[in-house]
């Protein structure tokens, strides 16, 4: 079914009575093409492309809960393409060019916002820092102005300019940034792969691989043994556990961000702000609520919950750039796994085992990378080679010594 | 989180800077033929275990003394501290004693 205005205003005249389930429900085959472990953004762009624009449909999502269930659904949906790095922003500009077509691509409504991300700076060493940024994005055709504290004061008349601490100097805009609807990508992707034929199986955990003399030739699950040609790991926060059973050590950790909504309020933030004195980030949503965080709580963590600390800390950061919002409440806030890697970027490669690829180390900036990471996913699952805007994004790069650490924090996840 | 420090007792982990898997104690030989891969492994692989962690914390607002805590990874609970200080000096004494029984 095409999803269109009239198709609403169809349904809306004969009670809704015609709509369907977005995507099937099937019991898993006994072997595909490409089976994908994980439902979440990556895993489920990564199907959609690879049966939309690689045409290879006989593929297996495999995913342990429901969809949407990881960081997919629990992010605070910032994109944007303001990398420094020619191994990352190409990349990221990718995507950012993906997301502006995701809609009309895939018939669905991902309420993708370009309303402007904007980044503040508050020191003039951060303000070079900036320009040098903005110029590197600019190279790989992404947008970039940098504002002085006029051109900030113009779109945010409400910040803290004054701060006897971190005086605001000006910023980094990327208008062409914005917010998404997560979960919505998740289903967005889901249906459009599940109409060109791709099996998209819930409650289906992946216990164990099957490798026979240096080949992967299928996955254990708890739906039982599936064998495939290709075995795509996308399971983001779970790629360590989900890898030993491959053999496999990663260059990750696995660290706790957590994520803050407030109660609804009256339109006040247009688009997204991000502190630049310590790690604070805000947006508001469609609905009125305060979308923000801040750091990782730094220590490694399977729990999908964080501590108080990150949550004083972020309420500080909060405080002292808008002291607007120290009235608003507090409505919700979860935490969420993230694959903190060693230089703080993702790999999208091909293990040493053949048949088993690896997508992973997304840190906690995955959300906006989704597009293009399934996208080139998929180009190295049908072409066996990377696609050209991700041939950094390799296993082996410590080794070789070729990181890409965009804050030059070095070999330490809780950093980056 | 509340860190039972062996000297100081029960201190908020907001005190102590984290640095990741107590392994990093374990330096490679730097003239071992295959030091640039032991080094490599040593420096950026971690096992990431999802359960109990041995993991260095570092008491910088206290008594700045380094810590192997063992936390479970899916509960945050805390089972066991010692001074990092300690488990070199046995590991020196018995080198095959890795500190992980006892
Ligand atoms: C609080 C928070 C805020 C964030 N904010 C932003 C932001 O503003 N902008 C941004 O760009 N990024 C952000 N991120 C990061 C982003 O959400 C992630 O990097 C990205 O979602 C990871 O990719 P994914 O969607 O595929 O992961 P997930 O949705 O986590 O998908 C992985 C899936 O694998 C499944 N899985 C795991 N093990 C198995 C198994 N054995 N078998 C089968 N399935 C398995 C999991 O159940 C999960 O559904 C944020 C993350 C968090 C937690």
């Amino acid at each position: 079914m095409r999803y269109s205005g009239l198709r609403v205003l169809w349904e809306g005249l004969t009670g809704n009575k015609g709509w369907q389930p977005a995507w099937r429900e099937p019991e898993p085959k006994k072997s595909y093409d490409v089976i994908v472990i994980g439902g979440g953004g990556h895993g489920l762009a990564t199907a959609y492309y690879l049966s939309n624009k690689f045409g290879i449909t006989n593929v297996a999502v495999l995913e342990k809960g429901w969809l949407g269930s990881g960081n997919i659904g629990r992010n605070t949906t910032i994109i944007r393409s303001n990398y420094l790095l020619p191994g990352n922003e190409p990349f990221y500009e990718l995507s950012m060019k993906l997301w502006e077509g995701l809609e009309q691509d895939f018939n669905y409504n991902a309420m993708v916002s370009q309303r402007g991300v904007l980044n503040l700076c508050h020191t003039d060493a951060q303000r070079d820092a900036f320009a040098r940024r903005g110029n590197s994005m600019r190279l790989s055709g992404a947008d970039s102005e940098l504002l002085d504290q006029d051109g900030v004061r113009a779109l945010y008349p409400f910040l803290d300019f004054d701060n006897a601490r971190f005086p605001i100097k000006g910023g980094l805009l990327q208008k062409r940034g914005g917010s998404a609807r997560h979960d919505g990508v998740a289903w967005g992707y889901a249906r459009g792969a599940d109409l060109r034929g791709v099996d998209i199986i819930q409650n289906c955990e992946v216990t164990g691989f099957h490798i026979e003399n240096g080949v992967c030739k299928g996955v254990e699950t708890t739906k039982g043994a599936i064998s495939a040609k290709k075995i795509a790991v996308c399971v983001a926060g779970s790629s360590g556990r989900v890898m030993a059973q491959a053999g496999m050590r990663l260059p990750i950790e696995s660290h706790v961000l957590q994520a803050f909504v407030s109660e609804g309020l009256k339109p006040i933030i247009p688009g997204v702000i991000t502190f630049g004195a310590g790690h604070f980030y805000i947006s508001q949503s469609d609905k009125g609520g305060l979308v923000f965080g801040g750091d990782i709580d730094g220590y490694n963590s399977y729990a999908q919950r964080g501590n108080l600390p990150v949550v004083e800390d972020v309420c500080e950061s909060g405080m002292a750039l808008m002291p607007m919002i120290g009235r608003a409440r507090l409505l919700r806030m979860w935490g969420g796994v993230m694959d903190m890697s060693m230089d703080g970027s993702p790999f999208i490669d091909k293990t040493h085992i053949d048949g088993l690829y690896f997508n992973g180390g997304w840190c906690y900036g995955g959300f906006k990378a989704t597009p293009a990471s399934g996208y080139c996913y998929a180009h190295l699952l049908a072409k066996d080679e990377p696609h050209p805007v991700a041939t950094e994004m390799r296993l082996d790069r410590f080794k070789r010594g070729h990181m890409i650490d965009e804050k030059g924090a070095g070999a330490q996840p809780n950093l980056h | 989180m509340i860190i039972n420090h062996p000297l100081l007792g029960p201190r908020d982990a907001a005190e102590f800077y984290y640095l990741g898997d107590a392994s990093l104690l374990d330096r490679p030989d730097w003239q071992a033929p295959d030091a640039a891969d032991k080094f490599y492994e040593y420096q950026y692989l971690r096992d990431n275990a999802a359960g109990e962690h041995r993991e260095l914390w570092y008491h910088e607002q206290g008594d700045r003394s380094w810590l192997i805590v063992t936390r479970d990874t899916l509960t945050h609970d805390i089972t066991k501290v010692e001074l990092a200080h300690d488990v070199a000096l046995a590991k020196q004494a018995d080198p095959a004693n890795t500190g992980r029984e006892g």
